[in-house]
């Protein structure tokens, strides 16, 4: 499940680890010390310096004193800018967060509350990661919080990992930045299959209303809601649809007592063990979503029936933790 | 167009600051540039803010690069070349307008910026005043806060403004630093173009009637002389220019002569040491005072008793020059310069050679001759004016027996001529006569309206003996200046006319003070560096010492800031800071905790006292022994705690 990590990729590890002192996440808060902040010119700033080297060279050619004090302000203005820029990030205090799950192929969303401890303003901060940066600024002795989105690929716990922190202030000419690892990771549920069967039936006996076998309870339509991701394609509105209205999804209400045993033994034998993952996810949502109480029957794991959203998570998260080594670990029964 | 990505876009408040910016950097081009130019930079200036102003988009790259080809052809036909510094600052000051108008990215806005400080430069070229300097970083502190807005978009105008003033001042130490430190080499680098230097106002080598006259309207300053001692009376301030010998009828040239690194005579008499600071004039002459004391570095001498620069003076320059006023020059004149100094054309003015004839009827030696040809000159009564009528044919003629009116050339020109047609060795001197004692400073100042002709003749046993025809008529111009000496209603240059005083002690005022500038600012070369440096303790210091003690300058320059910027209070101080805020506010209420008071025991007696606020005193007050006895404090928790405090409302 997890790609060979390449040469460059392990090259960048050994970087991070030799010059920047990164290893294992960051539990504790991050402070922005002197020793973890980097300062080197951007494109613009190696731009301004040979801007700078000609206009010198220009001075000495025509005897320019005050073409000498101009170029010398302008150099001694860029160097005093490095020094601001190292301020501006200089004491920011950072923590992680929460991570918001996500279904994979759906962006998860990171938060971290960013301190400023001084009594000024911080401007033009980015926060970026690999994949996606934020823009922010921190007004004086304010807690904030930033939020960072990463597009997800496949299920399973998804960290933050490598983030950064930088700024370009004052003049846009140097780039003081920060890396980090914070501990701050989030769980990527199996995509949903896009078009599930029907839920399985319920086994005999174990409803009291008998035989109300096709799931989710499809003839007590009670309305419509707007249409999620995650969201069945057979419970669709075409019909509102096509008449030109928004994309809706049909809700029906719950047999009074029903409930739904979702069992990986009972999918298909020809599946492959993710494409039951998605399956099992789809029918958890369509479960939670037709109200009734459902129960997930993992070969590990069992899961009591139960309804409502911390259910739900419950489920999903055994589903994206299924057969993956952390799962004993990281999931107590 | 979200504000955070506002690469692609510029902001209306952002645009005004670089079109500041851009604006104040040509401001001061406008004079120099063609009109054209000047018209076609603004005019883009202004398309691009009414661009701003509608909140549209950049222009059409197509456009603009069929603008900047045009103009590129048109600046070519201009100039008839692309290169030296006239199409050079055209150039940029188009290209600046058109690079605002196709800002897009980031990379653009950059790109008009460096140009802003290209051109901010190239004042300097045209003009290095104190007046020009300020425009210039004026325009500077634009063009950082254009950066600043650009980089932080969601600033205060004001906060721009502060940090931009932040940034100048932190950035003036390693100015001065670098300024005074940097090795100065003495340019240029490699050839100028031939349009380097502008033509300046000054003497000529050679003299026709009108020619000083013309050069006395201006009142430009052509030279300063800052004396040990007490300057030297009026009449031994001669300061010598080119020596004009040909003579073909109509006009003066200077003849060719020698050149040594010793002067042609031995220095006598009384010494004046002074300091001669030269305003370029892009020839070899110093126009030191008579007669120069060498041998100096960089000075040759001429067989006329000229001092000679080696190199053109094309900067201002400054000079430590000793002078001998009672110097006897030429006593053992060679017989070639003699014969050159005798020598008339063959023909013409025949009534003054008709005087001479008279004159030296009963063969005087050339001394007696001399004092009737004073005489004669003394009492003709021919006067002293700048607008002397026109004199083409046998000049000499006419200004002796018809006009009778005259400047300092047709003077001394006179003079010589008489002279020479009696046999005696005379010859012309230009130069400059008298200067001003600036009170403010007292230094002397000598303009152009100092220019001056006079005459030498050469008597035996005696050498070269300066007699200034001038004087004889008009005493008070070698006295007074010439102002005193020209007859009342004659257009004198502005500043000279005697009711303007007051104007005058301005220009006095303003004249020592940019004598300084001249003297330290501008003039601080290789010279001036290691004078300097001679007075801190380095004498001649290698250039490698020079640049490794500006490193460390810089060097400590940056730790300075470094130490400002590490500064800031650490949690614990903040929680002390919040802790004595929270007593204080309660001191309002007669509740200041005790000195020895803990803060449970000091929260249990606050609630005691108001129990309506129980709850809030007692927050604080756990919460601050928790931080306090509890380090290292989390930043987001004290913080916490102070807004705490703050929002803490005692009814």
């Amino acid at each position: 499940m997890v790609p060979r990590p390449t040469l460059r990729h392990r090259m960048n590890q050994a970087v991070d680890r030799w010059l920047f002192r990164l290893g294992a996440p960051e539990t504790e808060p991050i402070v922005l010390r002197q020793r973890r902040i980097y300062v080197l010119p951007t494109r613009a700033g190696y731009g301004f310096a040979l801007a700078l080297l000609v206009m010198l060279i220009a001075s000495l050619n025509y005897n320019l004193s005050l073409g000498y004090a101009l170029t010398f302000l302008l150099g001694g203005m860029a160097i005093a800018s490095i020094i601001h820029a190292f301020r501006n990030l200089l004491g920011i205090s950072l923590r992680a967060g929460r991570g918001e799950p996500a279904f994979a192929g759906e962006n998860a969303i990171f938060h971290l509350r960013v301190d400023n401890p001084r009594h000024r303003r911080r401007p033009a901060l980015r926060l970026s990661t690999r994949d996606g940066a934020t823009l922010f600024d921190l007004a004086a002795d304010e807690s904030s919080e930033v939020s960072l989105t990463l597009p997800t690929h496949q299920r399973g716990v998804l960290p933050l990992g490598r983030t950064r922190i930088e700024t370009t202030w004052p003049l846009g000419l140097i780039r003081a930045w920060s890396v980090f690892i914070p501990a701050i990771e989030t769980i990527v549920y199996p995509a949903p299959e896009p078009t599930p069967p029907p839920l399985p039936a319920r086994p005999a006996g174990n409803s009291s209303t008998g035989m109300r076998s096709t799931g989710g309870g499809d003839d007590d339509f009670t309305g419509l809601r707007s249409h999620q991701q995650s969201d069945s394609p057979r419970h669709l509105a075409w019909k509102a649809y096509a008449r030109g209205g928004p994309l809706m999804t049909k809700q029906f209400a719950a047999v009074e007592g029903g409930e739904v045993e979702l069992d990986w033994q009972a999918t298909p034998d020809h599946l492959d063990d993710e494409a039951r993952l998605s399956r099992l996810s789809a029918w958890l949502l369509a479960a939670e979503q037709s109200g009734a109480r459902y129960a997930l029957r993992l070969p590990m794991q069992n899961i009591p029936a139960a309804h409502g959203t911390t259910h739900l998570h419950r489920c999903l998260r055994a589903l994206a933790l299924f057969a993956s080594p952390a799962e004993g670990a990281r999931h107590a029964p | 167009m979200h504000p955070d990505t506002a690469t692609d876009s510029l902001r209306r408040d952002q645009g005004s600051w670089l079109l500041g910016a851009a604006a104040l950097t040509l401001a001061p081009h406008v004079d120099t540039l063609p009109t054209w130019v000047a018209v076609l930079a603004f005019g883009l200036l202004g398309w691009r803010a009414s661009l701003l102003w509608r909140g549209r988009m950049a222009t059409s790259k197509w456009l603009v690069l069929m603008l900047a080809l045009a103009a590129g052809i048109a600046v070519r036909f201009e100039f008839g070349h692309f290169f030296g510094k006239d199409p050079g600052v055209a150039l940029l000051a188009i290209l600046l307008g058109l690079k605002l108008l196709e800002t897009r990215t980031m990379r653009d806005i950059h790109a008009a910026v460096l140009l802003c400080f290209f051109l901010q430069l190239a004042v300097f070229l045209e003009n290095q005043s104190p007046l020009f300097a300020l425009l210039a970083l004026g325009a500077c502190l634009l063009s950082i806060g254009s950066l600043l807005a650009l980089t932080d978009p969601h600033a205060s105008q004001r906060e721009r403004l502060r940090t931009s003033a932040l940034l100048l001042v932190q950035g003036l130490p390693f100015m001065l630093t670098l300024f005074v430190l940097f090795p100065r080499v003495q340019g240029p680098l490699w050839g100028l173009p031939a349009d380097a230097h502008r033509a300046v106002t000054g003497l000529s080598d050679s003299m026709s009637p009108g020619s000083i006259a013309e050069l006395s309207q201006s009142s430009e300053i052509a030279f300063r002389a800052a004396f040990e001692e007490a300057p030297p009376p009026p009449h031994l301030r001669y300061w010598r220019g080119p020596v004009l010998t040909h003579f073909d009828g109509s006009t003066w040239r200077a003849s060719r002569h020698e050149r040594a690194e010793h002067p042609y005579y031995t220095p006598a008499g009384p010494q004046l040491r002074y300091q001669l600071t030269l305003e370029a004039h892009n020839q070899h002459w110093l126009l030191a005072m008579d007669f120069a004391g060498g041998p100096v570095d960089g000075i040759r001498f001429g067989s006329d008793y000229q001092a000679l620069s080696v190199q053109p003076v094309r900067t201002r320059s400054r000079f430590e020059l000793n002078a001998y006023p009672e110097t006897p020059v030429g006593v053992d004149e060679s017989s070639r310069v003699l014969d050159s100094a005798r020598r008339l054309p063959a023909d013409g003015n025949p009534r003054s050679r008709q005087l001479v004839a008279e004159l030296s009827a009963d063969t005087p030696t050339p001394a007696i001759l001399l004092e009737r040809v004073i005489d004669y000159l003394r009492q003709s009564e021919l006067r002293y004016t700048l607008r002397p009528p026109l004199m083409r044919e046998d000049s000499v003629d006419t200004f002796l027996f018809v006009a009778q009116r005259g400047f300092c050339e047709h003077f001394s020109s006179a003079f010589v001529f008489l002279m020479r047609a009696a046999g005696v060795p005379a010859r012309v001197v230009t130069g400059y006569q008298g200067g001003e004692i600036n009170p403010v400073d007292g230094s002397l100042v000598v303009r152009q309206s100092d220019a001056h002709a006079w005459a030498e003749v050469w008597l035996d046993g005696r050498g070269w003996v300066r007699v200034d025809p001038t004087a004889l008529a008009a005493p008070q111009r070698i006295e007074s200046g010439l102002s005193a000496a020209l007859p009342a209603g004659e257009a004198l240059p502005l500043l000279m006319r005697p009711e303007m005083a007051w104007l005058r002690t301005l220009r006095h005022q303003w004249d020592a003070a940019s004598n300084h500038w001249n003297q330290w600012v501008l003039g601080y070369n290789q010279a001036r560096q290691l004078e300097l440096l001679s007075e801190l303790g380095l004498d001649t210091p290698h250039w490698q010492v020079l640049i490794g003690g500006m490193m460390l300058a810089v060097l400590v320059v940056m730790a300075a800031l470094l130490a400002w910027a590490m500064h800031y209070r650490n949690p614990a101080d903040a929680l002390d800071k919040a802790w004595a805020a929270f007593s204080r506010k309660l001191a309002h209420v007669g509740l200041e905790r005790h000195p020895a008071e803990g803060p449970l025991d000091y929260g249990a007696r606050l609630a005691r006292a108001r129990p309506l606020d129980a709850s809030a005193l007692q927050e604080i007050t756990s919460r601050y022994a928790a931080l306090r006895y509890r380090p290292p404090a989390p930043v987001h928790e004290v913080l916490e705690l102070k807004r705490r405090i703050r929002k803490l409302n005692l009814r």
